[in-house]
């Protein structure tokens, strides 16, 4: 055995834990710090901001995010990963244990508070297709994730593909590093997309103006999706399709995504209903099922930035024991459904991948392997789907839209929830 | 690129390259010009995918320790990256 193994776990405790420093997080702070509890705060990344603002935080909130950082009352597990959580039988405590991936040889922490707030944010959702696991080929927000962190891209050829807001974002950032987009192909019908338009609130139509003058130029096409990719060892080519015409085009990179899927196996790991939608269900002060546990942002239905800064805020005053609706939330709920019925997958997508596509990329797992079973489990036990290192994040949700096997069988929600070392589970 | 911007050293698979020092581990990688960073289960190349922690595509052995996700780590000076090839 070895000496780490046989260290304690550090404890913590708190009276609140907010797992998820994004923006639906950095809103729950900063009120709780204020009315003097103690919180911790925990967060995958170095730093806060979520995925929207990896590469720095917003002016508005960077001041008060840097005071919050040296507050006395608050503790920060930054660059922690949760690998198990359960609510104490005694005191119905929520208690988690943390790993740090980059110290994998530290010991555990234990960290434990009556109330807890998940703001575990989102992820984005894939849809395969002939050629989809070649290198070369992203998410298309984690290609905006990667170029702000030093990804190469100047001089590229790339193509954003999928559909959602998320593929202009990403266009935006490519091209602001030097990226040459050849085009940004999104599913949707042209009609649907003006229905998109046509339904935004004031600020939202104003920074979709925005976002539109800055991409002045470059291509943008309605009803068109990537069919195929091919190359050798590497993207080179991909093949589009509007469902009457198909056409290649030559690329260096090719952003994928199709809206986005809250992240909700912490929240499931507890015991946390969710909706049909596959959210985290929560009233309207943003409590879940469970007493003490709360619940903002994208991970109780994706519905952008705005939605998780609202919830995030709602949730705190509901932790603090001040009641209130939210008038905000009605409208950040709004646009979260016109995203959903707007940019809402046409049947021909879910229909690119062939028998030989690979559906599960951590074990090989093909669709044709796939169809000869019933149901996840048996999938499960015969091939290995969903058993490898990302324990079903990625087929998951595209088994449930390829075959129907629903998402409350898709989810991984073992421990350890992120892969970890073994040491990191002993007992204490 | 400026002078004034900090860059660390970082050795990917005993080479080692400049970075700037707000990379992380995947930047780094595609900076050295590798296209995948690992193999899969049937030999397929695969190189970072979501981006964001999810997929664990990206996983490479960094200063010794295997299965490290090069898209949620950053860059430090001296760190060692190995690849399969």
């Amino acid at each position: 055995m070895s000496s780490t193994s046989q260290r304690k776990a550090q404890h913590l405790q708190a009276d609140i834990l907010i797992i998820g420093a994004g923006p639906a997080g950095i809103a729950a702070l900063l009120p709780l710090l204020e009315a003097g509890r103690r919180v911790i705060w925990v967060e995958q990344s170095a730093q806060a901001g979520g995925q929207i603002w990896r590469a720095g935080l917003p002016a508005h909130w960077r001041a008060q995010v840097e005071a919050a950082l040296s507050h006395p009352s608050l503790q920060c597990c930054f660059g922690h990963a949760v690998i198990d959580a359960h609510i104490e039988a005694t005191d119905q405590a929520v208690s988690l244990r943390l790993y740090q991936p980059a110290h994998p040889n530290r010991v555990p922490v234990q960290v434990q508070a009556p109330q807890l707030l998940l703001a575990t944010g989102g992820r984005e959702r894939f849809l395969p297709f002939p050629g989809w696991t070649l290198p070369g080929i992203t998410g298309a927000g984690g290609l905006q994730a990667l170029v702000k962190q030093g990804w190469p891209i100047e001089g590229q050829r790339v193509v954003l593909a999928g559909s959602g807001p998320l593929l202009l974002a990403a266009a935006d950032t490519v091209r602001q590093a030097g990226g040459q987009i050849l085009l940004i192909a999104e599913q949707a019908s042209r009609a649907s997309l003006l229905r998109f338009a046509a339904g935004l609130p004031a600020t939202k139509a104003a920074q979709a103006a925005g976002l539109a003058w800055r991409l002045r130029g470059i291509p943008y096409r309605s009803g068109t999706w990537v069919q195929s990719a091919s190359g050798d060892g590497r993207l080179q080519s991909i093949q589009l399709s509007t469902g009457r015409a198909t056409w290649a085009l030559d690329c260096d990179a090719l952003g994928l995504g199709f809206g986005l899927l809250p992240n909700t196996e912490l929240a499931q790991m507890l015991g946390c209903q969710l909706t049909d939608d596959g959210a985290i269900a929560v009233d309207a002060g943003m409590a879940t099922n469970l007493p003490g546990v709360f619940a903002a942002g994208e991970c109780t239905g994706i519905g952008g930035v705005d939605k998780s800064v609202v919830e995030g805020s709602l949730a705190a005053q509901s932790m603090l024991g001040r009641a209130g609706a939210s008038r905000s939330r009605r409208g950040a709920l709004k646009f979260a459904d016109l995203l959903q019925r707007r940019f809402s997958s046409r049947p021909e997508v879910l229909k690119l991948a062939d028998i030989s596509t690979t559906i599960c990329r951590c074990e090989d797992v093909s669709l044709g392997q796939l169809k000869a079973h019933s149901d996840w489990r048996e999938a499960k036990l015969q091939t290995r789907c969903g058993m490898g290192a990302c324990q079903g994040r990625i087929c998951g949700p595209i088994c449930e839209s390829l075959l129907g096997w629903p998402a409350q069988q898709n989810r991984g929600l073992r421990t350890p929830l992120q892969a970890a070392p073994l040491h990191l589970l002993a007992e204490d | 690129m400026s002078l004034s911007q900090p860059e660390f050293q970082v050795f990917i698979n005993g080479r080692a390259l400049q970075v700037p020092a707000h990379c992380n581990v995947a930047a780094s990688l595609q900076r050295a010009g590798l296209s995948h960073s690992r193999r899969s289960e049937t030999g397929q190349p695969r190189a970072a995918f979501c981006g964001m922690g999810q997929c664990q595509e990206c996983r490479v052995r960094i200063d010794g320790h295997d299965h490290r996700l090069a898209c949620m780590t950053l860059v430090v000076d001296g760190m060692q990256i190995e690849t399969q090839t």
